[in-house]
């Protein structure tokens, strides 16, 4: 019997994000008054308080700002992944993501590395963004 | 001059601590609430406002009601209190409010749970990994440990301030030193720093050692005000300042990673004291992770930012040294039972300074630091205590 993965539950704040991602667009609120972008999505700009948001598609570009690689399992859901990479990503636009770094040499990953989005297509209506290393 | 209304600890309790597979999660609250108790001279009684924390290992529809019931009291001022890791000092700070409102007199703070031993506990552990620190939609699908998200901020501190494994592995080491002198401690075999990096990774740069265990058990305190305290059995022990600071909520939306909210909190709660910290005898500090030490020394302002490394070698954190630090023997090694095991951190301060710590008192402690850190160092309470000659 395949294991259930951990699936997201979008609700009504994070909607536009996983209908972005299943697009295979990352997309995050851009607050229309300071120009700031920011994650996790909120109602308001948590730099100026403004309600001026507009989801807006994201360069899918960023930096590894730090990393793990992950050697137990917190559930039989991930047993079948280990060892694996868990990362947060700086994107070019600012806000910081917690992601999934997808590669075959888990040694090679160094805190300032380039990365590019990409897209775990988890079935058919989710899909999951994760990083890979950026082609240079 | 000690002002009749402060808030004075005046009983302190355990139940046993580590595998105790015979005690359910209220036998452990009763436990530790009969041991505080009698250690303060006081019946049930004499209790008339209660603050307990939510448990993992059962489903408790309002804890405080549960464990007020389970003891048959009915008090006049009931709070279940939650800043994760940092409700156990927070209670403290909670109980005194409540007594300087004139909403009631006693305060029995209590918690802990059966987190080891729980048939339910894959369930908790399951849950606190799915849902419980990492966010449920942006974070947990990539699967990451508790562990993991202290291992991010461990990585990015040693690339920010060049902090090694070597020097995280003190603190492990350091901390199991001063649990092997408590005898109701979980785990008190000496380790060494080889000991730590040897033992299995569990996510880089964390190993086994860097992490805290999951323990059994449950621990108690009464509070009151120093006018009542003047004529109880035991020497108060009184709440001289308090802080809180919050930083983020979820540790991949927070932007910095390596300074938390307790520079705020210590920095309050050094205010509201008057104290410096050269007036501190012992700091009782949170240590769910290795790291979390370091940063929390540095943050405290014990050393210089991305000093904490360097700060916890050369034995300065042991008994006898500069700043001796979480004596009992912390989460690391004393025990981890959720959210109310940083309590364990304010029974220690209320023992040395009292002088009862047994083979790890601290020579003349009149001062002592607590400090409580919840989710991944985003929540912080520090507390700063004393005795009658503290201030």
């Amino acid at each position: 019997m395949a294991i259930e993965r951990i699936f997201p539950s979008p609700n009504p704040g994070t909607a536009p994000y996983w209908k972005a991602a299943r697009q295979h667009q990352l997309s995050l609120p851009k607050c229309q008054a300071c120009g700031k972008f920011h994650s996790y999505p909120r109602s308001q700009c948590p730099f100026c308080s403004s309600d001026k948001l507009e989801w807006t598609n994201c360069s899918g570009a960023g930096t590894i700002f730090s990393y793990t690689e992950v050697f137990r399992a917190p559930s039989k859901a991930f047993a079948a992944d280990l060892p694996y990479i868990v990362a947060i990503v700086e994107l070019k636009e600012g806000p910081h993501l917690m992601t999934r770094l997808v590669t075959n040499d888990n040694a090679s990953v160094r805190i300032g590395q380039p990365v590019t989005v990409a897209f775990d297509d988890m079935d058919e209506e989710t899909s999951l963004p994760v990083f890979k290393a950026s082609q240079t | 001059m000690i002002a009749a209304n402060r808030a004075a600890i005046v009983g302190i309790g355990e139940s046993a601590i580590g595998k105790i597979e015979d005690r359910s999660a209220l036998q452990l609250h009763s436990d530790a609430v009969h041991a505080a108790l009698a250690d303060a001279g006081l019946t049930l009684n004499d209790i008339d406002g209660l603050i307990t924390n939510p448990v993992r290992v059962e489903a408790w529809n309002m804890p405080c009601g549960v464990v007020s019931s389970y003891l048959g009291i009915r008090p006049s001022y009931l709070l279940t209190l939650d800043l994760a890791g940092a409700s156990g000092a927070a209670m403290v700070h909670h109980a005194a409010m409540a007594i300087a409102a004139g909403q009631c007199k006693t305060v029995l703070c209590v918690g802990g749970q059966n987190l080891l031993s729980n048939k339910l506990r894959a369930h908790a552990v399951k849950q606190m990994a799915e849902s419980g620190a990492a966010h449920p939609q942006f974070e947990a699908p990539y699967g990451p440990l508790v562990a993991s998200n202290y291992a991010l901020i461990a990585r990015r501190h040693m690339h920010e301030y060049g902090t090694t494994p070597e020097q995280m592995a003190e603190v492990a080491v350091t901390i199991r030193k001063h649990a092997s002198l408590n005898p109701n401690a979980h785990k008190r075999s000496l380790i060494t720093v080889d000991d730590v990096m040897k033992s299995p990774m569990i996510t880089s740069p964390l190993k086994r050692y860097d992490c805290a265990l999951v323990s059994d058990g449950a621990c108690a305190a009464i509070i009151t005000s120093a006018d009542r305290a003047r004529d109880l059995k035991q020497k108060p022990v009184y709440l001289l300042g308090q802080g809180y600071g919050l930083s983020h909520s979820y540790v991949g939306e927070y932007l910095n990673l390596t300074t938390s909210g307790a520079v705020d909190s210590g920095r309050k709660a050094f205010e509201m004291s008057g104290l410096k910290h050269s007036d501190i005898d012992v700091a009782e500090l949170y240590d769910c992770f290795t790291i979390t030490v370091i940063i929390e020394l540095e943050d405290l302002g014990f050393c210089k930012k991305g000093e904490g490394g360097a700060f916890v070698q050369g034995g300065r954190i042991g008994l006898d040294g500069e700043l001796p630090l979480t004596t009992h023997g912390g989460l690391l090694s004393a025990g981890h039972f959720g959210l109310s095991a940083g309590f364990l951190h304010v029974l220690e301060a209320v023992r040395q300074i009292r002088g009862s710590a047994g083979e790890r008192q601290v020579k003349d402690v009149k001062t002592a630091l607590v400090h409580g850190n919840g989710g991944t160092i985003a929540i912080h309470c520090t507390l700063i205590l004393g005795g009658a000659d503290a201030a």
